[in-house]
């Protein structure tokens, strides 16, 4: 009963999401199709933005801690300095956050050194097994990772499909003019140039959204890996290219080298003014990462009760597909009544008002279903075994 | 001022108190060797710090094994099975001995000539300042050398890697070593930033062995007729030989070690030895940084911890091989 008025709520919201982007583009139910032969994604890109203003939050628990740690991904971590600024100005307590990556914020959790986590990749149940207890996950932004490239007189929009990608990162393909990049790009002048393919040469949650699509979406990139195990997570093993530390080693590298492509958060190719290419989604539309695709690469999606799920290769006809987000790490049970307050506080805040300041640093805002499923999350949080928020 | 102080100096202790302290010697002796003693616990401490904390991938995948694979590949580790051993480090060693020859080669002729050029032919009012030019360079923190390596470096290189892959590359058998393409990011550009950084080092302990060369060697060869530069040859380099290889080991520790400049401009390839210098690789130094904070997988930290054991042998044997070089040299 209760899932299934879920479920409808999911889709009501899920087709109120389609309806605003179609509303923007201004052209209907017919954008869907024209995304994909002209530049008719561009312009629902380019219509202005709205903060959601989610009046959602908890009630405000009283006696909070006066401090917050949390430790974890370095993808977020942009996006964390301005929340905890804006929280700390706001009246709220002081939150440090330690960006030291996703697999070193989950040690911490299982370690219990600290008062909250982030990872780009969700715990998997092994990882739920090393902690001291059930953790709730709880998404916090949307982000796209774009394929980004450094090809003379070639600009933003480059028609890529998974396959492509895939083959490009495999060696498969080596030029820039390859049939596989020219049939898709009639139009664009492709030089005969070598690809040199950037990838992070640390463990990244970035590497694990890039990687579970083209795991999704390109035989080749799987086989050359050794089969669908392989082919997706925080680390494979690239065969060939450059590694770059970071979000902005990898970008670094791409704007250095001519003919180079990589994968980075929209964030940094948009600070880095470098092109990014449109990608082929489920759909068969070539679709440009920005709020509106990205929102729409959660619509119809059902989230299953932990919030554990992957957005890549969604199936609306405007999503991007290379789509993921952030997981809070917070143990179920608190045992202090102070921090489990602070953290209620804190987070409730983050999805509710912190939602307003994503598009400031190129983050999505959560879609309306989603952020009151991660609200309904927070609600689960006990201490000493009693629930907290009535 | 000056005046005053002077007086003040010649402190005249009152007769018939113990003016030495007759334990003195003991206890200093004491003090001494304890503060050397730190230095060896330090080295003794890290090589067991590492071997324990590497201990379990040792024992997992066999002790030697990691020395005789290529491929790192974290991502095919897993909790159960021990063979192949996932975790190679063959590539990592190769990187480090190669950047490292790259850089001495280059910056050891270099150096020489800078430290010659300053202690023998540069104009008396250019030494000073030449001088703390060149130990300034080496005061240039290294992520500052990464940075200038990737917006300056690479570019500059970039014509330069390009005639090698398109001359040497096409070269019969040594052409594997400069094939192509050449992107920037490689173990040329690695060698290139090290030899940089370890120029200085050289160039500051040779000028101060040349300027300790006898004066007297030097206004004979004048005498016997010789020109500068058969003097500098003659009266400064030949007796400093010895003290040039020493100058030479100080600037390859500091190569063998570096990291973060060379992680950002290597390229980090981990997948096997990129027989091309123009190619991407890794150094064992760069692997570590790289990797140590998001090392997720079944014996993934433990396997750093072993990449850093035998970085501490790597640079203990060259620096053994080093110092017998000098102790011959020194015996002739």
């Amino acid at each position: 009963m209760r899932i299934a008025t879920m479920r409808a709520t999911v889709v009501a919201v899920g087709m109120l999401g389609l309806l605003d982007a179609c509303g923007s583009s201004g052209s209907g139910a017919g954008a869907a199709t024209t995304t994909a032969t002209t530049p008719g994604a561009t312009a629902v890109c380019k219509s202005t933005t709205q903060n959601p203003g989610y009046k959602n939050g908890l009630t405000k628990q009283p006696n909070q801690a006066t401090s917050l740690s949390g430790a974890g991904s370095t993808f977020v971590n942009s996006m964390m300095s301005v929340w905890t600024a804006a929280y700390a100005s706001a009246g709220g307590v002081q939150v440090a956050y330690q960006s030291i990556g996703s697999g070193a914020g989950i040690k911490q959790v299982q370690a219990g050194t600290v008062d909250f986590g982030d990872s780009d990749a969700y715990m998997k149940d092994a990882d739920i097994a090393l902690a001291k207890g059930p953790v709730l996950q709880v998404p916090l932004v949307l982000a796209p990772v774009v394929v980004t490239y450094n090809v003379t007189g070639v600009a933003s929009g480059l028609k890529l499909d998974g396959e492509t990608i895939g083959k490009i990162f495999a060696g498969k393909i080596t030029s820039w003019d390859d049939p596989a990049i020219k049939s898709e790009n009639p139009k664009v002048t492709l030089p005969s140039e070598p690809i040199a393919t950037v990838h992070r040469s640390d463990g990244s949650g970035t590497t694990d959204i890039f990687t579970d699509f083209l795991t999704k979406e390109s035989p080749t990139w799987v086989t050359a890996l050794g089969g669908a195990t392989q082919s997706r997570g925080k680390t494979v093993a690239w065969p060939n290219g450059i590694g770059g530390k970071g979000n902005d080693g990898v970008s670094g590298a791409v704007g250095q080298t001519e003919g180079a492509i990589g994968y980075v958060e929209l964030g940094y190719a948009l600070t880095q003014h470098l092109p990014y290419a449109n990608v082929k989604n489920k759909s068969g539309a070539f679709i440009e990462p920005c709020n509106q695709t990205v929102l729409a690469a959660t619509n119809g999606v059902t989230y299953p009760v932990d919030l554990r799920f992957d957005l890549t290769d969604a199936s609306d006809p405007q999503a991007y597909p290379i789509t993921g987000t952030t997981w809070a790490l917070i143990y179920q049970n608190q045992t202090d009544a102070a921090k489990a307050a602070a953290l209620i506080n804190f987070f409730s805040w983050v999805l509710t008002t912190g939602q307003d300041m994503t598009s400031a640093v190129n983050y999505q805002p959560l879609g309306k279903d989603l952020q009151q499923k991660c609200i309904d999350q927070l609600k689960k949080m006990t201490l000493n075994g009693q629930p907290i928020v009535p | 001022m000056t005046a005053q102080a002077g007086v003040d100096v010649p402190v005249v202790r009152p007769q018939g108190r113990a003016t030495r302290w007759l334990g003195g010697d003991g206890a200093f002796r004491v003090a001494v060797t304890a503060c050397s003693a730190v230095v060896l616990v330090t080295i003794v401490a890290m090589v067991i710090f590492l071997l324990v904390q590497g201990f379990d991938a040792m024992r997992h995948y066999g002790f030697f094994s990691f020395l005789t694979t290529a491929r790192w590949a974290p991502s095919e580790a897993t909790a159960t099975s021990s063979s192949p051993n996932p975790y190679g480090i063959l590539q990592f060693i190769y990187g480090t001995l190669i950047t490292s020859l790259i850089a001495m080669i280059l910056a050891v002729p270099v150096a020489v000539s800078v430290a010659l050029y300053i202690t023998n032919f540069a104009p008396l009012r250019l030494r000073r300042g030449l001088s703390s030019l060149v130990d300034l360079l080496a005061a240039v923190p290294s992520v500052v050398y990464g940075f200038w390596g990737i917006f300056a470096l690479l570019p500059a290189l970039k014509p330069i890697g390009g005639f090698l892959a398109s001359t040497l590359g096409k070269v019969p058998v040594i052409g594997v070593a400069f094939s192509g393409p050449y992107f920037g990011y490689s173990y040329f550009a690695a060698g290139v930033v090290l030899a940089i950084m370890v120029l200085p080092i050289i160039a500051a302990v040779c000028r101060e062995i040349f300027a300790t060369t006898a004066g007297s060697w030097k206004e004979a060869a004048t005498a016997l007729g010789a020109t500068r530069w058969e003097v500098a040859m003659v009266a400064v380099y030949r007796p400093s030989r010895t003290g040039i290889l020493g100058a030479s080991i100080l600037g390859l520790g500091r190569a063998l070690g570096e990291t973060i400049a060379v992680t950002m401009v290597i390229g980090n390839y981990v997948l096997s030895i990129n027989k091309s210098i123009l190619g991407q690789g890794a150094t064992m130094s760069s692997v570590i940084a790289n990797e140590f904070t998001e090392a997720v997988e079944p014996f993934h930290l433990q396997a750093l911890f072993v990449v850093g054991f035998w970085l501490l042998v790597v640079a203990l044997v060259v620096n053994i091989i080093a110092r017998r070089i000098v102790a011959a040299q020194a015996a002739l």
